[in-house]
Parts: C-alpha cells; sequence; structure tokens
C-alpha cells in the first residue's frame, strides 16, 4: 500500500502543469533527435543536460530537471524507430532490429501501420517495465548482480543463436555473417592487454612501407588511415552502411523490376486500425517487453542488446519464421517493446546501485549527481521526494510519447511520398552526416561507404547482413565477458557449461550460466540439424525419384 | 552467378587465412616473440591472449566459407541455381553513376565543406539521374544542406566539416556568427520555413519526377 501511495503522490507532482509541459518538449525533442541517424538519446540527454540549470532556477522542483532528461531518453527511443521504418537507416543501434521488418512493410505501403505498430508496442514495453520498476526495484537489482561475467557471457551466446535463425535456410553463409561480425568487434586496441590487434598494419609495417616511398607520406594513399584502424570498427559505421548505402544500392538496382515504395495514405481510421490490429503483434510485444527489461537490468547490456535478442526470440518461436525479413509485424512489435522496456530496465541499477546500465543512463547518473542525488540502494528512502516523481513521469512521458508519436504519423509518411529519385539522395547524405555527426571523423564516413558497397556486393550472392550487424553490437562485451571468465577459471571451459564447477567462492548463482549455455548450445544445434535433416531427406526422395 | 559465388567465397576463406595469420601476432616490441602464442587459453595464468578469439572466429569464417564453395559446387544454394548473371549492364552502369557520384561527394568534403558538398550531390543525383526539372533541384539541393546545417551546426552543436580554409572564412563564419546570435524562436522559424519548402518540393516533385 506504501508503494501505491507513494506513486499515487510521485504522479500527481508529475501531472502539475510544469512537469508535464517539461515532459511534452522533451518528448518532442527526442522524438526528432532519435530520428535523425548519428544522433541518439545519449546525444539529446548530454547536449540538453545544461538546459536542466534553466529548469531548476524556473522551476525549483528537484524533480523537473530529471524528468525532463527522462522525456527525452523516452522520445529518442520512440524516435528511433521512425527512420528505420520510413527511410531504411536505423535512427540509433537500438532501432536497428525495428529495420528488418519495419522498411520491408513500408516498401509494401504498410508504412502506417508499421509506425503505429511501433509507437503503440514502445508504449507497452515501457509501461511493462515501469510497473516491474515500480513493484520490484530493489530486489530486481539484487539478481541483477547475481550476473557475474560467465552468465553475462552465456547471454550472449544464447543472443548469438538467437541469429542463427535470422539468416534464413543458408546455414553457412549465416554463420560466416556472424563469424565476420564478431571479428569486426575485435578490431582496434585489446581492451584487456592493452596491445593493438588487426589493425591491418603495425607501426613497423608502416615505416617500411614508407621507407619504400622514400619517406613521403603523400605518396601513399590513404596512409594516414591506416591508422585509424586502431579506433576500432564502430558498431554505426557498420549499420549506417549496411542499412544506408548497401540496402539503397540494392534498392535502386531492384527497382527497374518495380520494386520502390509504394504510396501510403493515411487517415483516422487507418491508424485506429492499427491500433486494433496490435492483438496479432501480442507475442512480440510481450517477448519484447520482458525480454527487454531483463537485458536492460544486466551491468553494460542496455536496449541495443535488448531489442535484438527479443527479435531473434520472436522469429525463433514464431509459427511462420519464414515472415520475419518480410514485413511481420511482430519483427517490429518485439524489438520496439524490447528498446523501450530496456530503457527503463536500465534505469533501475543506475538509481538502485549507481550502476548505468547504458551510454544514456551514464549521463543520466551525470545529471543525478549534479542535483544533488546520491544513487544507491538508499536512495528510495532518503530522496522520497525526487524519486517518486520521477518513476510517476516514467507513466506520463510514456503516454505523452505515444499520444505525440501517433500524432506526428502524417508528418513522417510524408516522407515516404517524395519520389526514390529525392528520397535515396536524401538517405545518402544522412547515412553521411549521420555517421560524422556520431564520431566526429571522416575515416569513419569512408570505412561506412566501402562497407556499404561490400554489402551491396554480398546481399546480391544472398549473403544475409543482419547477424553481422548484430554481431558487431555484442561482440566486444561478449569477449570481454569471456575472457574474464577464463581468467576466473584458469582457462577451464567448463565454468559455462558444467554447474559443479568449483568457482572456489569467486562466483555467482551455479546454475544461470549453465542452464544459459546448454540452452544457447541446443539452439545453434538445431537449425543446424534440421537443416541435415531435410537435406539428407530431399536426397532420399530424389533418389526415390530417379 | 554460380563463378561469381565460388570466386567470393574463395576470396573470403584466402581474407578468413589472412586474419588467422594476424590474429597471431605478438606485440612489435616482443622481439622473442613466436607466432600464435597469444592464441593460447591460459598464457601464464592470465587468461586467453588477445590472438585466441580472433582466430577461432576467423577459422569460423575459413569454415563457413569452405561450406558455401562446397555448396556452390554441388549446385544447392540459390545463387549457383541462378543463369542470371552477377552484374548486368544496369547495374555496373547504376554503380558508375550512384556509387561514383558517392565517391565524388565524399572526395568534396574536404574541398568544399560537407554542406556544399551535399548541395553539389543533390544536385547531380536529382537533374542527371533523377530528371527533375531545374530550378526544382536547385531549390532542394539548396534547401536540403541548409536545413542540415541549422540542426547539427547550430541547433546540436555537432560541426560537420568545413572544407578549406577558405570555405569557413567566406561562409561559415559569418554564417556561424549571423545564426548563433539569433533566439531560439527566430531558428525555429528557419526550421519551418525551410520545411514548408520541402514540403512544395515534395508535392512538386510528385507532379514531375522519375519516380
Amino acid at each position: 500500500m506504501d508503494i501505491v501511495s507513494a506513486l499515487m503522490d510521485g504522479l500527481w507532482i508529475a501531472v502539475q502543469p510544469h512537469n508535464l509541459a517539461l515532459a511534452v518538449i522533451g518528448v518532442i525533442v527526442g522524438l526528432f533527435v532519435g530520428a535523425l541517424p548519428g544522433l541518439g538519446s545519449v546525444n539529446g540527454v548530454a547536449i540538453l543536460l545544461p538546459f536542466t540549470f534553466v529548469i531548476n532556477e524556473a522551476t525549483s522542483d528537484p524533480a523537473a530537471p530529471m524528468i525532463f532528461l527522462a522525456a527525452i531518453y523516452y522520445g529518442a527511443m520512440y524516435g528511433g524507430a521512425i527512420s528505420s521504418i520510413t527511410l531504411g537507416i536505423p535512427g540509433a543501434s537500438t532501432a536497428v532490429a525495428t529495420t528488418f521488418d519495419g522498411r520491408p512493410m513500408a516498401l509494401k505501403g504498410e508504412a502506417d501501420r508499421a509506425l503505429v505498430t511501433a509507437a503503440v508496442a514502445s508504449f507497452i514495453g515501457g509501461t511493462v517495465a515501469t510497473l516491474f520498476f515500480t513493484g520490484f526495484a530493489p530486489m530486481l537489482s539484487s539478481v541483477a548482480l547475481d550476473f557475474g561475467n560467465p552468465e553475462i557471457f552465456a547471454l550472449m551466446l544464447l543472443a548469438f543463436a538467437t541469429f542463427i535463425g535470422l539468416g534464413g535456410d543458408d546455414i553457412p553463409k549465416t554463420m560466416f555473417s556472424i563469424f565476420f561480425g564478431l571479428l569486426l568487434a575485435t578490431i582496434g586496441f585489446d581492451t584487456i592487454s592493452g596491445e593493438p590487434r588487426l589493425v591491418f598494419m603495425n607501426e613497423r609495417e608502416q615505416t617500411a612501407l614508407l621507407e619504400t616511398f622514400g619517406g613521403n607520406t603523400d605518396a601513399v594513399p590513404f596512409f594516414d588511415s591506416v591508422s585509424w584502424f586502431s579506433r576500432g570498427i564502430q558498431f554505426l559505421v557498420l549499420a549506417i552502411g549496411v542499412y544506408g548505402i548497401g540496402e539503397m544500392l540494392w534498392t535502386i538496382n531492384a527497382s527497374r523490376y518495380k520494386v520502390t515504395m509504394t504510396e501510403t495514405k493515411i487517415s483516422f481510421s487507418r491508424i485506429m486500425r492499427g491500433i486494433v490490429g496490435m492483438k496479432d503483434c501480442w507475442k512480440g510485444t510481450t517477448i519484447g517487453s520482458l525480454l527487454g527489461f531483463f537485458v536492460g537490468i544486466l551491468p553494460a547490456a542496455g536496449a541495443t542488446p535488448g531489442s535484438l535478442m527479443s527479435y531473434g526470440v520472436s522469429k525463433m518461436t514464431s509459427r511462420n519464421p519464414r515472415s520475419y525479413g518480410e514485413g511481420n509485424p511482430d519483427g517490429v512489435a518485439a524489438p520496439e517493446a524490447a528498446n523501450n522496456s530496456a530503457s527503463t530496465g536500465a534505469m533501475l541499477p543506475m538509481m538502485t546501485l549507481g550502476i548505468p546500465g547504458s551510454p544514456t543512463t551514464a549521463v543520466l547518473l551525470a545529471g543525478m549527481v549534479i542535483w544533488g542525488l546520491e544513487p544507491g540502494p538508499r536512495l528510495f528512502e532518503d530522496r522520497p521526494e525526487f524519486v517518486w516523481p520521477l518513476i510517476g513521469s516514467f507513466y506520463v512521458s510514456n503516454l505523452v510519447a505515444v499520444i505525440v508519436n501517433l500524432a506526428f504519423i502524417p508528418l513522417f509518411l510524408a516522407v515516404l511520398r517524395m519520389p526514390f529519385t529525392i528520397l535515396a539522395p536524401v538517405i545518402f547524405v544522412l547515412s553521411i552526416v549521420g555517421t560524422y555527426a556520431a564520431y566526429d571523423n571522416m575515416y569513419d564516413v569512408w570505412l561506412m561507404v566501402l562497407f556499404g558497397f561490400g554489402a551491396y556486393f554480398l546481399r546480391v550472392l544472398d549473403y544475409p547482413l543482419a547477424p553481422a550487424v548484430l554481431a558487431v553490437v555484442l561482440g566486444a562485451t561478449a569477449e570481454e565477458k569471456m575472457r574474464q571468465s577464463l581468467l576466473l577459471s584458469d582457462g577451464n571451459f567448463a565454468i559455462f557449461w558444467n554447474p559443479f564447477f568449483d568457482r572456489d567462492g569467486k562466483g555467482q548463482e551455479w546454475w544461470i550460466a549453465p542452464v544459459t549455455t546448454w540452452i544457447a548450445v541446443i539452439l545453434i544445434a538445431l537449425p543446424i540439424i534440421l537443416w541435415g535433416v531435410r537435406r539428407m531427406r530431399g536426397g532420399a526422395a530424389a533418389e526415390a525419384r530417379g | 552467378m554460380r563463378r561469381a559465388e565460388f570466386v567470393t567465397a574463395v576470396v573470403l576463406a584466402l581474407f578468413s587465412v589472412y586474419l588467422m595469420w594476424k590474429s597471431g601476432e605478438g606485440p612489435e616490441w616482443d622481439t622473442e616473440y613466436i607466432h600464435w602464442a597469444n592464441t593460447g587459453v591460459n598464457i601464464d595464468n592470465s587468461g586467453p591472449g588477445k590472438g585466441f578469439w580472433p582466430f577461432y572466429l576467423a577459422l569460423g569464417m575459413l569454415v563457413s566459407c569452405i561450406w558455401i564453395m562446397f555448396n556452390s559446387i554441388r549446385r544447392t544454394s540459390p545463387p549457383s541455381q541462378s543463369d542470371e548473371p552477377f552484374m548486368d549492364g544496369y547495374a555496373r552502369r547504376m554503380l558508375l553513376t550512384v556509387g561514383g557520384g558517392l565517391i565524388g561527394f565524399l572526395i568534396l568534403i574536404d574541398i568544399v565543406s560537407m554542406y556544399f558538398a551535399i548541395a553539389i550531390f543533390m544536385f547531380y543525383y536529382m537533374l542527371f539521374l533523377g530528371r527533375h526539372p531545374l530550378m526544382l533541384s536547385l531549390v532542394t539541393s539548396l534547401v536540403v544542406p541548409f536545413w542540415l546545417y541549422l540542426f547539427f551546426d547550430i541547433v546540436m552543436t555537432k560541426v560537420q566539416p568545413k572544407g578549406m580554409r577558405w570555405m569557413e572564412d567566406a561562409f561559415y563564419n559569418p554564417a556561424g556568427e549571423l545564426f548563433r546570435g539569433m533566439s531560439l524562436v527566430s531558428i525555429l522559424l528557419c526550421f519551418i520555413v525551410t520545411g514548408a519548402i520541402l514540403a512544395w518540393v515534395a508535392r512538386s516533385a510528385n507532379r514531375t519526377g522519375d519516380a
């Protein structure tokens, strides 16, 4: 009863006119920031952090600045889906999985339904997560602490297992795509030993090359760029390259067969039909809401892995997995519910333990510290006048975000009414400007375009590229957790799969890693076995016919 | 298509072998290092070396490529069953005009700045590839970079490349002074006006374009 009354008090403060106005402004700003490639919630929150001083001075309300920042965070999470669906470029890493089915829906003339599905699924995901947050925050934060290095690696393995199903029937090409993505994530400085690896050319080789050109750096094309490989391959560089450049080149090539945008009509009744149609997406929305929240509360996970895993699980458990990637609304609902759910989940360790679960929550944590709050287990007891209005604002921001999002759908769809010969260069331009805005480096822009050309050729040859993009996101974390686990076990892999492995008192819950690992192994092996069985049956049938 | 699939798999397999070799390299300063040593799982009781993870990933890539080649030889993959050419005349022309335009765009960024390069690329694409009327192409290629400049450089302070020094002195310094001195309402007004022009462009283009 205490929680309910505290929440009611918090909601009452959150709906005060000044806080409500801040939530609306924050959501609109976040929506546009999230929709543009290269800018995500972290940019919006970080850039507008100084504005909170003005807000605090104007309102004298301790919760108002954080309500504003939280609204931007929510708005950006909703906004990421907009460019994924309308332009095919993921607005942020959290919206990559939305592109897989959102874009085909737009191409089929169902962009309005995709946008409505994304908005409503985001609302459901965000609300479910906030309910969990309200009721079980302290308990869930202790669950998150049970996840050590082996458990998180096992979870990553589970994510990769779900990716196997993303590539369709061509198992070797899907496997290649996953390995390639994981390998791209290893380029640069090794975070454990601090040594460079796979940087194309080390200093000694660079010097030798330079000597052959008489020491003239200008004589060697892109000589300065070579050392940039030590920065590694950034996730958005690959994602925008694949979807912004590669996919567009493929669409232009295919446009001679009239594979272009289908004009989308919009009306109030179509939006309402889209909302009613959400009942067909209950499965993806449920998976996204629950799995997203769970992944979100884990340290160093966040909304991107949450949305990708939800998409994979939703596809694996679907009765019609082949429809994924072809414009299945469940494929939009699952990642969108998940990224909103995870973004709320990521606030949980931030507020209860002082551990940020994502880059954006790290900036929010900085904001809390600026305003004299000490995140930790005692925050709920020491500063209820701050905590409950903030939780109340999560509910309010979610509601405001879904209303604003639905209201703006006609504007977003106007983009799709442009002829393809204007839309295509705009997408190329946004890809380039967005990549530069994200990393402030022309090397990344060139690399992105090169990836785009490579993606085009591989796409023609039926290589699935989504698994590579997903693998790049999780690659660095997976390797780090695996190596730290093996350090703990003196190089013994049993730490991942053996429930009786003795961790010498250094470990966490003994059953989590082995159970997760075994589920992942079964999921990885299953499609390969099924594929083999199908091939054998096919071969036997052909022999019988022959 | 079948030959392209096979050749691509061979090239990617060779690339995988190269990456396996690179994974086994040691630190530059360690002259006594034995190649492959850092691919071990527990080196001096300090866990896997830096090459362990990339080495086995590259090995996985190699195995996948051999599997792809095998499928291609047996004609069990869709590209190996297809009679279509990997790249026909249209695809080659498309890569030359669109891909070439993109490369030109990137080269121009360092010379004339991001926003002027956008203007040139948009104009080229709309007029020559899209075959839109001259005026429409001109207006769009001026409005789009202006809108992006306002959003990225002025509002979000995400500054884009300004090209050669003279470009910065001639255009961006005066423009920066002008817009950063303006109130938020005036900037918002600029967005609305340019947005209205873009809406007009979209309407006109629907009637005239080669969609």
